[in-house]
């Protein structure tokens, strides 16, 4: 028998969590003597009262997207993958090579091949890890955590010593040709009668975004690829007795994750820097296990969880302008919303647990 | 290069090696007991900060560290209470702890020091400073020949530049960490505790039969892994650097997960690899890109290498390092 219905494990638990976090947050913001009230309604104001706004948060929602999928599909096949920052590092190298190196003749077609190569380059970046793991029985965890490392220090390395113009003291690349330029929100609208912020870099990217989320749902509960990483996820021995090969699954679904976490890339390297420089994840590959934590694993959970994570980070940019509450308030959030929703789970779901049995009780 | 070059090399190896060797112990003794952490960085950037804001604001160095160790000490609490009471994921509560660390001490500097999320510098009641051992070649000495140091190093004879550079001078911390090295093989192999502590990471169910609290266990290991952290963070705030800045433990960390797991969760061999890693990150500090001959190694190569012989360690290429058995798994008492 469950213990309890199926909308209080999706939804309630999220949401419990979610208040826990809110409610620390409010806290930490009166003891550094603000108002948490004005400080949500200054949020809200910044992130979703303009069109501005929204195309910060939804640019910032793209990128969460993709690396709470990374997330999402590994945890699907079991594994915990922490190296989306580093995937979607060298995803960016394969965005850059991509659109530095090829005379486009249109963006579209650009946006293909650069969607391959950000893919390509962050599979490639999880593969490793996965067949080590598979193959050598090395932790994934600790390997990824590794691969960040060295993934900044190939990044670094490739950016000081090849694509660094001679001219230019800055460790960064060129700027991509005119003809890579991703239309805006701004652009796309415009023909529909629709004003969109100018100087917002929300960008064609959300549309890939959205589709990688139907997708990934697709694969995850309409495919026997997605069901093999299912059952493995579950149990690996029952898997294995099914006739699911362990290697093979691990390293597919690493793949796509790492795939995943790579194609970030066109959003903030092609569609927003239009070229590569250090630090361009800005940390997004991490908070892409918040958010899927947050969306429990589901493509339209991750959808909803990746927006929210954009509305704090664009609405905390604001709270950094126009108040002593600095930007690193969010990263205190996405502390808290990992903790309950992922280490502290338990703290939440037992008494809610014993609220619905003793309800069910009572009842009959 | 020529042997005081060496000597020198060697002595900011010692500097460097101690936050690692700190909280590779930190490390080992948690995972040895079962519970994976990798929240070492957020314990020691928390004793980071709360070691430098007490130093700053009292002019104490001791409260200072002892603020570190308590504020290190919450958060191995809360990792306890997360992975042990609660059975939650214990990569996950680490992970957590990262974030949380990072956001907290650059919200509390700003509000506390409002210096853009860093502590004042600490003058020099509020530093660990260097001991000066007998004979040993110093400040005093130079004081009294009018000398800098650096010249009276550079005539003295080899037998003296390797005792005043690299034994002599550091700081009480430093030396305290190299003794924590035997301490922890002593506590691990040779007391009752020890004993019972690796054995409730290979095998809890069986400590609990011999009627042995596990969860009691599990937790003095996470409040020693907070302890050392704890030191090791404001080790180094106010020993080898003079006050908090944003992010200072820039990945040391991870370098001491990765040196556990080349060490094979064992202590002395935990203090090599801490020492290996450590004279990689004075070498890199130096010397930038390394001329080997036609080879030029750039300096990124040094920055990787820590974590590109952890992960050729833990693919067994050079021999297999295999975790506590029971490690990451929560204990569940059978009914």
């Amino acid at each position: 028998m469950e213990k309890m219905p199926k909308w209080a494990d999706v939804v309630l638990i999220p949401l419990i969590s979610l208040l826990l976090a809110a409610a620390l947050s409010a806290l930490v913001i009166l003891a550094i003597g603000e108002d948490p009230i004005a400080a949500v309604k200054l949020m809200v104001d910044g992130a979703l009262g303009s069109s501005y706004g929204w195309g910060y948060t939804l640019y910032y929602a793209t990128n969460f997207m993709f690396t709470g999928l990374a997330v999402a599909v590994a945890a699907h096949a079991g594994l915990f993958n922490i190296g989306g920052e580093g995937q979607a590092m060298l995803g960016g190298l394969g965005v850059a090579v991509i659109c530095l190196f090829i005379p486009w003749p249109h963006w579209t077609i650009a946006l293909l091949f650069a969607t391959l190569g950000a893919g390509l380059f962050g599979a490639a970046w999880a593969a490793i890890p996965a067949y080590l793991q598979a193959k050598r029985g090395s932790h994934i965890v600790i390997t990824t955590i590794m691969f960040n490392f060295i993934a900044a220090a190939v990044l670094n390395y490739v950016l000081v010593n090849v694509l660094k113009p001679a001219s230019s003291m800055d460790p960064a690349s060129a700027r991509f040709s005119e003809a890579v330029h991703l239309p805006s929100l701004h652009e796309l609208l415009a023909p529909l009668g629709i004003a969109f912020s100018k100087s917002a870099p929300a960008n064609v990217t959300l549309l890939v975004a959205i589709v990688a989320c139907l997708a990934v749902w697709l694969l995850i509960w309409r495919t026997s690829l997605g069901f093999e990483i299912r059952s493995f996820g579950k149990s690996e021995a029952g898997a294995r007795y099914a006739g699911i090969s362990p290697v093979k699954i691990t390293i597919i679904a690493m793949m796509i994750s790492g795939a995943l976490a790579g194609m970030m890339a066109i959003n903030n390297v092609m569609g927003e820097a239009e070229r590569l420089v250090l630090n361009a994840t800005e940390g997004a590959g991490f908070i892409g296990i918040a958010v899927a934590l947050m969306g429990r694993n589901h493509p339209f959970g991750v959808f909803l969880a990746a927006i929210l994570f954009g509305f704090l980070y664009q609405g905390g940019a604001e709270l950094a302008l126009w108040t002593k509450i600095p930007r690193e308030l969010i990263v205190v959030i996405q502390a808290l919303v990992i903790l309950f929703t992922g280490a502290l789970d338990n703290m939440v779901r037992i008494p809610l647990e014993k609220i619905f049995l003793a309800f069910r009780r009572e009842a009959n | 290069m020529d042997f005081l070059t060496l000597i020198q090399v060697l002595d900011s190896t010692v500097r460097l090696a101690t936050p690692l060797l700190l909280a590779c112990l930190a490390g080992l003794f948690s995972e040895r007991a079962g519970i994976f952490d990798i929240g070492l960085e957020g314990k020691m950037l928390m004793a980071a900060f709360f070691s430098a804001a007490i130093a700053a604001s009292t002019g104490n160095v001791w409260l200072g560290l002892l603020a570190g160790v308590g504020s290190s000490l919450m958060l191995a609490a809360l990792h306890g209470v997360a992975s042990i009471t609660f059975r939650g994921n214990q990569l996950i509560s680490g992970v957590a702890i990262n974030f949380l660390a990072a956001g907290l001490t650059v919200l509390i500097a700003q509000d506390w020091f409002k210096q853009g999320g860093r502590t004042p510098s600490l003058l020099s009641g509020g530093r660990f400073e260097g001991l000066e051992w007998p004979f040993a070649i110093g400040p005093q000495d130079a004081e009294a020949t009018g000398q800098p140091v650096s010249q009276l190093m550079k005539a003295a004879n080899p037998v003296q530049q390797v005792y005043s550079e690299l034994i002599s001078g550091h700081s009480v911390l430093v030396y305290l960490a190299f003794l924590a090295v035997p301490a922890t093989w002593w506590i691990l192999y040779r007391t009752r505790f020890g004993l019972r502590l690796r054995a409730v990471g290979e095998n809890p169910a069986a400590v609990d039969t011999a009627g042995v609290s596990v969860v009691g266990l599990r937790f003095a290991a996470v409040a020693i892994c907070g302890l050392l952290c704890g030191i090791a963070g404001a080790y180094l705030a106010t020993a080898l650097q003079a006050g908090f800045v944003k992010d200072m433990t820039a990945g040391r960390g991870f370098i001491a997960l990765a040196a556990l797991i080349f060490a094979k969760w064992r202590p002395w061999q935990a203090m090599g690899a801490c020492l290996l890693f450590g004279l990689l990150q004075a070498v890199a500090l130096r010397f930038q890109n390394i001329e080997l001959g036609p080879i030029v190694v750039p300096v990124q190569v040094m920055d990787a290498l820590p974590y590109i012989l952890t992960v050729v360690i833990l693919a067994g290429f050079v021999g297999k390092a295999i975790p506590p058995r029971a490690g990451g798994e929560p204990y569940v008492k059978e009914r």
